[in-house]
């Protein structure tokens, strides 16, 4: 029997409240792909992706029309390639990049992650020469997405590599300085990384994966900012409800997409990654969410509380309605991505502290802020070690991509285009970091026992 | 395969018999249909069964969009699935 008003209820989320799928992502693991020297390792890295994900994008474009909804990315992660590379003794690993990224122009895919090292505990070979290739390998590319992981709840904050990446950060800001320092957007810091992660620039292919897997990233929060529209005034009980039926119901369409991919591809279905994803457009941000509970501005005291209902809310209501939850699983606050919080940057309502508050309820991190191009290493490490901090003592995971924009001030813009947005310049504290990044060494992980 | 129709559009005589005919000509079998006029815009739902058809669910598609564009009316179908997703535990 027809039910009208659903139907039309589920049009209006498409057609006006920005309603989709924010990506299929196709893991592929590589650990095959190792050995020999580097260019036979590129070579078999490409043959091996362009084999696996050959169908991903008519398949996904098939999906997209027979159920109406779009699915605004189609992308592929590989098992970390320091994992894959070092077998082949070479000193730089942009090869392999540059095969990562051949492949995924063959799929048509939109990025690639897993230029990725996992360094918790401490480096092999192989990692620190792949941390050491990220500027050159994501000057040369374009899909190409890197990320490190340097701490852990289980491992503790590996100091070193947050000292390393200080510096690979602006290396990278450095070799894009005539694109406004794009590579830096597409590498991410870690701190209790996921494996299976569908979400850019973060996602990889973990060593815990099977050999390929399928996993969904679904979006909507448009769909949840039309929906509070409803309940203004009312009390957080209301609200929590509401936000918790409506992920429900984001989240079966992105059940339904995972399973009709993971048929008509063959390969299996790994998790739906429950995260409210903003894009630039007005409509779609999860700042103008955090108004609508009413807040005048996001960043305004009150934000943090704001955010963690949300959080949790799309959680809960996710949970029930897909087979397999995981990945990063909760909102997202990349500034320059989130029309609301362009705004609110710009009006220096939102600044990094409160974000770096925002990112210890929230499902991330610091996420796409443009900083000075001449914040020194030792700060942008200093960040790092900060955020890091959260996600281990929370045992949660936490994340950095910032943007140290080469020739860039405070009060300048940098404009990346497409999904990545706009980043206003925010400020920094000047006050130095130095000697304390340059201790390097392990902090040790955190107490899991007397909680009291 | 079970599928949603449905149609928007400025009201006028003969909608329903316009849709119908393109979806007859297809073999495309109406199950279902409701039909009202929302704040001046005449809003149309139909379930269909498009397994007594013998085109692909794109050819169908893409016949309902093209005819639907030269009768002034937007015209689209999805397969009945999301619509079950999304609002039935």
């Amino acid at each position: 029997m027809l039910n009208t008003i659903d139907i039309l209820q589920t049009l209006d989320m498409l057609d006006r409240q920005h309603l989709d799928i924010r990506t299929v992502t196709m893991g592929v693991n590589l650990l095959d792909c190792a050995g020999g020297d580097i260019d036979a390792c590129a070579r078999r890295v490409y043959d091996k992706i362009c084999r696996r994900a050959e169908k991903l994008l008519p398949v996904t474009r098939g999906i997209e029309a027979e159920l109406g909804i779009p699915i605004v990315n189609k992308r592929i992660s590989v098992t970390p390639i320091a994992m894959v590379a070092q077998a082949s003794g070479a000193a730089d690993y942009t090869p392999v990049a540059m095969a990562m990224d051949r492949a995924a122009k063959t799929c048509g895919v939109d990025f690639i992650g897993g230029f990725s090292a996992l360094v918790q505990k401490g480096f092999t070979d192989g990692d620190r020469k792949l941390v050491e290739s990220i500027p050159r390998a994501l000057a040369e590319t374009d899909l190409v997405c890197a990320s490190v992981n340097v701490g852990s709840t289980k491992a503790g904050i590996n100091m070193d590599a947050v000292a390393a990446m200080g510096r690979i950060v602006k290396a990278t800001a450095a070799a894009t300085a005539d694109r406004g320092s794009i590579g830096c957007a597409k590498l991410v810091v870690f701190c209790n990384a996921v494996e299976d992660n569908p979400f850019m620039a973060g996602a990889f292919h973990g060593p815990g994966e099977p050999e390929c897997a399928v996993n969904v990233g679904v979006s909507g929060p448009g769909v949840v900012y039309s929906a509070l529209q409803g309940v203004r005034g009312k009390s957080f009980d209301e609200v929590a409800e509401l936000v918790k039926k409506t992920a429900f119901r984001i989240t079966r369409m992105g059940q339904l997409v995972a399973r009709t991919a993971s048929e008509r591809l063959g390969v299996p279905f790994g998790v739906v990654d429950l995260s409210l994803a903003p894009t630039p457009a007005v409509g779609d941000s999860v700042a103008r969410i955090l108004e609508e509970m009413g807040l005048a501005v996001c960043g305004a005291h009150g934000t943090t509380a704001a955010l963690a209902l949300l959080n949790d809310a799309v959680k809960k209501g996710g949970l029930m309605a897909s087979g397999r939850v995981g990945g990063l699983s909760g909102a997202f606050i990349p500034v320059s991505e989130d029309e609301g919080m362009i705004a609110a940057a710009r009006a220096g309502t939102l600044t990094v502290d409160k974000l770096e508050a925002m990112t210890s309820v929230c499902s991330v991190g610091l996420d796409m802020i443009a900083v000075p191009g001449d914040t020194p290493a030792e700060t942008i490490a200093a960040i790092i070690a900060d955020e890091a901090a959260i996600g281990m003592v929370n045992n949660k995971t936490t994340a950095v991509r910032l943007i140290p924009a080469a020739g860039c001030r405070v009060g300048d813009s940098v404009d990346f285009g497409g999904l990545l947005g706009t980043a206003p310049i925010m400020p920094v504290h000047p006050e130095s970091a130095a000697a304390f990044i340059a201790r390097g060494g392990h902090i040790p992980a955190p107490l899991h026992s007397l909680k009291n | 395969m079970k599928a949603i129709v449905s149609v928007f559009s400025k009201d006028r005589i003969g909608i329903i018999a316009d849709v119908c005919t393109v979806l007859a000509r297809m073999k495309v079998n109406v199950l279902d249909l409701s039909q009202t006029i929302m704040d001046g815009v005449f809003t149309m739902v139909m379930l269909v069964d498009t397994a007594t058809s013998a085109l692909t669910f794109d050819q169908i598609q893409t016949t309902l969009t093209e005819q639907g564009r030269a009768m002034d009316l937007n015209i689209r179908i999805q397969r009945k699935d999301i619509f079950d997703a999304m609002h039935q535990i």
